[in-house]
């Protein structure tokens, strides 16, 4: 236990060096104003990726509803930012909460189904929650939600993320975390053994949508507006892209998909007929060269450099 | 016109737009019984076999009947060809980078497309006669009753060669357990890429058909084609070929009521709505068989 | 746990690549030489809406590449930055901010879709870049809160107008008592015409009996179309975008409506013919912004027809409008100084475009041009009245 504190210690550190380094980079202006946006990009979509890892990785659940989740976050926030001017951050959690509300109203009755037919049944859900949200006038229908302020700034998303990554990795490592390693395992040995599956599902569903939610606020002050168009399954599909790239049960490789889908799409920005093209043809390559994804379930945690840096004849 | 023409109109509607449904769900539902791959790229091969279809219509002036053949030959042939490159070398891999890797294959298919045929629909020329049956006060068009009447017979034909002869046989036993198969003497591989070539050869059938009924091919029309198609085959029980025409037909008629007598806008929420409605009741489908996995 | 070796190199290979080819595109930067007049152009040149955008980006080029070969602007000649917004408004502010910070445009055109320009104006604002949508037509594009906003401009009529115009027509032209609306949902253009066709012919004595809605690719409509079928009004108007108005117009003929039909500019495109057919066309009215047999359009259709060889539909015609108003004030305001080119905008008057003359309204920054009204016969489109702007 002690030896984990420190780590995290370490990590922690590490993480704060990180967000200095950027933050310099931003405030003085070297990176340019599309890259810093991107910066953003990256760091909500590491939180999307983390907690719908959260649901496929470590859960196994397969989950194609993603976006919906994030959608009913975003939509939350800008209702309390624009129309009640709460403050930024009641405003994330009012969205996270009713992220997770909405995430545990539909975990309930369809995590009894499994595989395929959760996964269709969860994409119909994510699709439902943004065909309702465009008939609603009150936040603009079709048209979107305009006006919204631009609250989203780089703190903001990186020591969210940050603490996004610090409690999955604790939830996963606790013992909640190992019921639900065990459901991924196998199901019903793991309910043999007494571990409550379907309450243990519904946590890592609520959980996962919850943060979903909170990305979805920070989305979508990052835009001006929001737009139902955002949030189709399609885009569930690029979350759960960089999920299975990084490696499904990987908090590393959540970071890593992330990292490497936005900044494929950013780096072919300037080449929009052949971005889509040249995207699809590294995804297969991809998982051609590594089926389990860049991580699979390794982690990089500070021991694992710490024998890379010294031990490195004995890797 | 009262309400019973007008539910009865919708009926006929429901049962036109699910047969579409139905005929594209019947592929999807192949690939899946054989390999348990939700292939995300159906919907694409679809639009691809549209396309062919189109410009040997208006560039080679075939008729329908050849044009129609051509496209399922060649679209057969780039379904075999799909799965050789893309889910071949994937056989033993987690399922889901194989799902991942459908992903891949119909962003590629897709903007393929828009590059070489830009994304401004095309229309296809008035190569059937379109006669429109006054049935008292409902109407009916004959493209209808000819897409109605294809999904019928291939839905037919594909029973027969699945449940009767012998490659029908090598395909059950490929699905059941692909190793044991080939152990048994069944080339799997072959059985499996068979089953691509004839799932995609349905797609180009469909996309034919559709093309010419609605008169207008882009290169994203089959996404939400493909969706509707899958959330058909789930309906019905994935994987099993009555269900998938049943699980379109519902699909159809419902989004028509939906769309006649609620609105429209919420036509697409009451098809996932009854989707799961149903899975609720029955996990694996209308038609399918309730398995206890065993430890 | 240990972290494999393999897959440490093929990540730090993947995002070096990535670093690398972020930092070449990012270094890029850096706006008007001696030689070149960097434009930015933000469209949508993938996802659903590519064929709007293609088309107008396709129609801007093709002003660009005129005023390049008369030897362009006082002898610099125009960089034309293309950007993808992906079909969605949060990838449209992604696409400006690239063209902005990366690529150093200081004037952008685009993108087709309203929602899409909406998103970018911000961007636009906050930079101080002035933009100039071709085809965005909803009066909130350019105003807010009743005060221009000061870097966005447009070069097309607005909805209130052409709703006016065609709610006019259906109720003194056609003597239409009733009316149907069909919406598509999920477009502003269509819900914001929607609303004033109804204002405006419910207040010339009309009614508005039903409205319904569709989404857009939508292939089957015949179920609302049953719907409205039963409500037997003397006009159906449709204001939406030709894909789906040559599905509509097809299904509604096939199951028996007869009532005519009405629709605003999305209609203007040849495919709208190739996908309903002539026959179903007939009886059907709509306005748009220029009519192709008048004289003053016929340089730019023949032009067009050289470049790209075939007919331009609505967009491209309005993305080449957007194209000839910015090279006009880029020329007059002698570069591309934010100020002064925000000024020669407001004072744009009677330039001749390729779909007639414009002259900016300096208050609102919109347009005030002319509009025509178009009934379609046999497939051919005939001119059936032409409204000439107030003031």
């Amino acid at each position: 236990m002690k030896y984990l504190r420190k780590n995290d210690l370490i990590m922690l550190a590490f993480s704060l060096v990180l967000f200095a380094v950027l933050q310099v980079l931003i405030s003085e202006r070297i990176l340019s104003a599309f890259w810093q946006l991107n910066v953003l990009i990256v760091g909500i979509n590491i939180i999307m990726a983390v907690s719908l890892n959260l649901i496929n990785g470590y859960t196994g659940q397969f989950s194609l509803g993603h976006a919906g989740f994030m959608a009913v976050g975003a939509y939350t926030a800008v209702i309390c930012t624009a129309n009640f001017h709460l403050p930024f951050i009641v405003a994330l959690l009012a969205g996270a909460a009713a992220a997770g509300f909405i995430g545990f109203l539909i975990g309930l009755p369809t995590l009894r189904l499994q595989g395929d037919y959760l996964a269709i049944a969860t994409l119909g859900l994510g699709e439902i929650v943004r065909i309702v949200i465009m008939n609603i006038d009150y936040v603009g229908g079709a048209a979107g939600f305009k006006g919204i302020p631009h609250n989203t700034n780089f703190a903001w998303v990186f020591f969210i993320m940050l603490f996004a990554l610090f409690f999955i990795k604790n939830f996963v490592n606790s013992n909640h975390g190992r019921a639900c390693l065990a459901i991924r395992e196998n199901e019903i040995a793991a309910e043999a053994m007494g571990v409550n599956t379907t309450k243990y599902k519904v946590m890592a569903f609520t959980i996962g949508a919850a943060f979903a939610g909170i990305a979805g606020g920070l989305f979508a002050h990052c835009f001006y507006i929001i737009n139902p168009m955002s949030f189709t399954f399609m885009q569930s599909f690029n979350y759960l892209i960089m999920v299975v790239l990084g490696g499904l049960g990987s908090i590393t490789g959540s970071i890593a998909g992330a990292f490497v889908v936005t900044f494929i799409s950013a780096a072919l920005a300037s080449w929009p007929e052949f971005r889509m093209i040249i995207y699809a043809l590294a995804l297969i390559a991809l998982m051609m060269k590594r089926p389990q994804g860049l991580f699979g379930y390794m982690e990089i945690t500070n021991a694992s450099i710490f024998d890379k840096i010294f031990r490195r004849g004995r890797v | 016109m009262d309400f019973t023409h007008q539910l009865v109109q919708q009926l006929i509607n429901g049962i036109s737009l699910g047969s579409i449904y139905a005929l594209i769900a019947l592929g999807y539902t192949m690939i899946y019984g054989i390999i348990k791959l939700i292939n995300f790229a159906h919907g694409d091969v679809y639009m691809v076999g549209a396309y062919i279809g189109f410009f040997a219509i208006t560039q080679a002036g075939l008729g329908v009947v050849p044009a129609l053949l051509i496209s399922m030959v060649t679209t057969g042939i780039l379904g075999m060809v799909i799965e050789k490159l893309a889910y071949k070398p994937l056989r033993h891999a987690p399922r889901i980078s194989v799902l991942i890797t459908a992903i891949g294959v119909s962003f590629f298919l897709e903007y393929t497309s828009m590059y070489f045929v830009t994304p401004t629909p095309r229309t296809f020329p008035a190569v059937l006669d379109n006669v429109a049956f006054n049935v008292g006060p409902f109407v009916v068009n004959g493209q209808q009753l000819m897409i109605f009447a294809v999904t019928i017979l291939l839905m037919v034909i594909l029973t027969y060669i699945v449940q009767r002869t012998k490659t029908g046989k090598a395909m059950r036993a490929a699905s059941y357990d692909t190793e044991t198969a080939q152990l048994m003497g069944i080339d799997s591989d072959r059985v499996i890429s068979f089953t691509f070539g004839i799932g995609s050869a349905l797609a180009a059938a469909a996309g034919v058909l559709v093309g010419i009924y609605y008169n207008s091919i882009d290169p994203l029309m089959g996404i939400m084609p493909g969706v509707k198609a899958f959330v058909a085959a789930v309906l019905g029980g994935i994987g099993i070929l009555p269900g998938a025409v049943v699980g379109g037909l519902i699909l159809g008629v419902v989004e028509a009521l939906v769309a006649g007598f609620v609105s429209s806008t919420f036509r697409d929420a009451a098809a996932f709505a009854i989707l799961i409605l149903v899975l609720l009741f029955k996990p694996t489908g209308i038609f399918g068989k309730n398995t206890r996995e065993k430890v | 746990m240990k972290f494999g070796k393999k897959s440490l190199k093929l990540m730090s290979a993947v995002v070096g690549a990535l670093m690398v080819g972020g930092l070449l595109a990012g270094c890029g930067a850096g706006g008007d030489n001696d030689k070149e007049i960097k434009v930015g152009a933000n469209f949508e040149l993938t996802g659903n809406q590519a064929n709007y955008g293609t088309a107008a980006r396709d129609g801007l080029k093709l002003a660009i590449k005129e005023c390049n070969d008369a030897g362009g602007i006082d002898g610099k000649k125009i960089t034309l930055v293309e950007a993808d917004s992906k079909s969605e408004p949060s990838e449209a502010v992604n696409a400006a901010t690239k063209l902005i910070s990366d690529d150093g445009v200081k004037v952008m055109v685009g993108p087709a879709v309203t929602a899409n320009v909406m998103a970018e104006s911000q961007v636009a604002t906050d930079n101080k870049v002035p933009i100039i949508a071709p085809c965005a037509t909803s009066p909130d594009v350019t105003v807010e809160n009743g005060k221009a906003k000061p870097f966005v401009f447009r070069s097309c009529f607005i909805d209130p107008q052409q709703g006016e115009v065609m709610a006019q027509f259906a109720s003194k032209e056609l003597k239409a008592k009733t009316a149907v609306l069909y919406l598509d949902s999920s477009s502003d253009y269509s819900k914001s015409l929607g609303k004033v066709f109804k204002e405006k012919f419910e207040a010339a004595g009309g009614k508005v009996v039903m409205e319904e809605a569709f989404l857009a690719k939508d292939q089957d409509f015949k179920a609302a179309l049953t719907k409205i079928k039963t409500a037997n009004a003397d006009v159906v108007f449709i204001p939406a975008y030709y894909e789906e108005v040559g599905k509509i117009v097809k299904q509604a003929r096939e199951l028996g409506i007869q009532s005519k039909l009405l629709g605003t500019d999305g209609w203007d495109d040849p495919k709208v013919v190739d996908i309903a057919g002539a026959d179903a066309l007939n009886n059907t009215f709509f306005s748009t912004h220029y009519f192709e047999k008048d004289e003053e359009v016929q340089g730019f259709i023949k032009a067009y027809k050289e470049e790209y060889g075939k007919d331009p539909n609505v967009f491209a015609a309005l993305g080449y409008d957007a194209g000839k108003m910015m090279i006009d004030a880029i020329k007059r305001a002698g570069g591309t100084d934010p100020e002064k080119l925000v000024k020669a905008l407001e004072e744009t008057k009677d330039l001749q475009v390729g779909t007639g003359k414009i002259t900016m309204d300096a208050a609102t920054h919109n347009p005030i041009k002319s509009a025509v009204i178009l009934e379609m016969q046999n497939g051919v489109k005939a001119l059936k009245a032409k409204i000439q702007p107030e003031g």
